[in-house]
């Protein structure tokens, strides 16, 4: 199976049980790496896909906490290589996804090396979140050729045309930026992202997902009503940091997959 | 309409998130179409004239030429309205700003020359400016603070990593992501996605048409050589643009060498850099072989930054561009030599030219230093030291 296709099985898993994928993000290495293992365990018990974010130093889409992830991730010693490992951990029992800055990607040998790698160590997939569709097209044929799908992002600015062409250049599902900012809890969901992930929809072979200012179990499951998997990141980038790390995230992935289910 | 540059060869493009490319993609059209209107070029030359007092002198600088052995001219841009030549950018784009209707203006700042010179751009056209600067910054550039603040700006501390200027980038472009609709982000350097390497190029070309005109008018015949600093690289891209097409004309960057470019602490991004992606450019940076971004050191807070535009990078890749450096000492020396050769107390950053000048003089012709800008900013870090 490639990339693609586990990604598109695990999201057709979850819609014949009647729910949205449940797609949970974590920092690899943080807060450190035993913990950081330990919250990659307790993710492949209750999530569809997990998202893996690889460390990097100047995080641009990333709000504070996830920023701060990163830094004391690195600070601990992460690398690329304990993000590797983490999904090395769990891709058998769950697809993952990496999350990866451009320059990373760059820095160890490029879209061609870089699939090479992800693949050895299970990935189904890459988000780039600074790789806009003008510069995605040589990653992108590079991750084709080893099956490893580039999942790319539409935003609410994102001109309907422009959205059009991202959906039909699309691999493994589309990420819909819920709200216009950086990553990071938000009280609500913007009230024009109905009409957002609909357009999505209706443009794109793939699932759609959406991601940024998901915090509660509340808000998964609005979004869980509208699209085909939700995204979340900072509040459990936060959970991971507490004492009992993989409990809390344990905990608040079950809550947050009943809630998807009785929707 | 003519074309804004995103790439200069491999170099530049857009890597920054989804949510900024609709405003990058508004302003190059906004830029391409004000570029070409007489009505914006009239505006943009009285405020040249009136307001930053252009164009500035190409000032024989007569006991520098005899101590470096050949014909010295500096540009002036010391002698620009808040000191530097940042004002030149600055006024530029708050302009554009007002042409494409954002009330709003976000800028970075490191040793807060760019920061005063958006507040300044911005109290004279009445525009919201918010400046971020590290909080190591903010400690060290007291007076750049205070001056914000009198010109109406509020500066906004960022505490992420060493709490400098690679931060101060980061947090603008993060504010720009959340605001985009009602704000404009005035970037202080060459650096960026497009179109920004290529409009803050364009603004500060008026540095090279005016010192290609001067260098004629007084000399008869072109430079040698023309030198300038580079940390991000704009006011060299501004100097050396004129003179590209001048194939016999040595175009000469540069960069802070720190405490030696053998040691982690130098500002060469371009001379030590791999190339990479940083603040939304793909260019020659300073990382780790990770991949992450290392925090560059120079003795000038202009200079101490770990990326540089992408255009010096092709001009670096094509030979048309020569990059060199020298140390913290070096540049302290030439500081100190200028100040009491010329009475000209030049910036750090701009010491930097000077000091490889110096061990670099003596050539037939003559040559064309960029003095960026004014010193009074570096007092209290050069008595420190």
């Amino acid at each position: 199976m490639t990339g693609s296709e586990r990604i598109a099985a695990a999201f057709g898993a979850a819609r014949e049980e009647g729910r949205a994928a449940l797609m949970p993000y974590m920092m690899a290495g943080y807060p450190d790496r035993e913990t950081s293992s330990a919250v990659a365990a307790a993710y492949a018990e209750s999530a569809d896909l997990v998202e893996l974010g690889i460390p990097f130093s100047d995080p641009l889409a990333d709000g504070p906490t996830i920023h701060a992830a990163a830094t004391a991730a690195l600070e601990a010693g992460a690398s690329m290589d304990t993000a590797l490992e983490i999904c090395g951990e769990i891709a058998e029992r769950v697809p993952v996804v990496f999350m990866v800055y451009a320059n990373m990607v760059l820095a160890h040998g490029g879209a061609e090396e870089f699939a090479r790698r992800a693949l050895a160590a299970g990935a189904c997939g890459a988000i780039v979140p600074d790789l806009p569709l003008e510069e995605a097209e040589p990653v992108r044929t590079a991750f084709d050729a080893a099956g490893l799908a580039l999942v790319p992002l539409v935003a609410p600015t994102t001109p309907a045309e422009r959205r059009a062409r991202i959906c039909a250049a699309a691999r493994g599902f589309v990420y819909v930026v819920s709200t216009v900012g950086t990553t990071g809890e938000r009280d609500e969901l913007p009230a024009e992202l109905a009409d957002l992930v609909a357009a999505t929809k209706a443009e794109a072979e793939v699932p759609v997902a959406v991601g940024f200012g998901i915090g509660t179990p509340r808000q998964a499951a609005q979004v869980g009503e509208i699209a085909d998997g939700a995204i979340i990141g900072s509040r459990l980038v936060r959970a991971a940091a507490e004492p009992d790390a993989d409990g809390a995230v344990g905990s608040f992935l079950r809550e947050t997959r009943d809630a998807l289910v009785s929707g | 309409m003519s074309l804004v540059e995103e790439r200069f060869g491999p170099y530049g493009g857009r890597y920054v998130p989804e949510t900024l490319i609709a405003a990058l993609d508004e302003l190059t059209a906004a830029w391409a179409e004000a570029r070409e209107d007489p009505a914006f070029r009239e505006r943009l030359a009285l405020l040249h004239r009136d307001f930053i007092g252009r164009p500035t002198p190409l000032y024989r600088a007569e006991r520098l030429s005899e101590r470096v052995g050949g014909t010295v001219y500096l540009k002036r841009e010391d002698l620009a309205h808040t000191g530097a030549h940042k004002i030149n950018n600055a006024v530029g784009q708050v302009l554009l700003a007002q042409r494409m209707g954002k009330p709003r203006i976000i800028a970075e700042t490191g040793a807060g020359q760019h920061g005063v010179a958006t507040a300044t751009a911005c109290a004279l056209l009445g525009l919201e400016c918010v400046v971020y600067m590290g909080s190591e910054d903010i400690r060290r550039q007291k007076p750049n603070v205070e001056r914000m603040g009198l010109l109406g700006a509020e500066v906004v501390p960022v505490e992420a990593g060493a709490r400098t200027l690679k931060e101060a980038v980061s947090a603008a472009i993060r504010d720009w992501v959340a605001n985009v609709a009602t704000t404009h982000y005035v970037i202080g350097s060459a650096v960026g996605p497009a179109p920004f390497p290529a409009l803050v190029r364009d603004l500060q070309t008026v540095i090279g048409e005016e010192a290609r005109e001067q260098a004629l008018a007084a000399e008869g015949e072109l430079p040698g050589r023309v030198i300038a600093c580079v940390g991000g690289g704009s006011n060299s891209i501004g100097i050396f643009t004129p003179f590209v097409a001048d194939s016999a004309v040595e175009l000469i960057g540069v960069e802070a060498a720190g405490e030696g470019l053998d040691s982690d602490r130098h500002g060469a991004s371009l001379g030590k850099g791999t190339t990479g992606v940083l603040h939304g450019s793909l260019s020659s940076i300073i990382a780790d072989e990770e991949g992450q971004i290392l925090e560059a050191h120079s003795v000038s807070a202009g200079l101490d930054y770990p990326g540089v535009g992408p255009e010096h990078a092709w001009l670096r890749d094509t030979g048309r561009a020569s990059y060199v450096s020298v140390t913290d000492a070096q540049a302290l020396e030439a500081f100190k030599l200028l100040c009491r050769l010329e009475g000209i107390i030049p910036a750090l950053e701009s010491s930097h030219a000077i000091a490889w000048l110096l061990e670099n003089g003596g050539r037939e012709g003559y040559d064309v230093v960029c003095l960026s800008g004014r010193g009074d900013k570096d007092l209290a870090e050069v008595l420190s030291l």
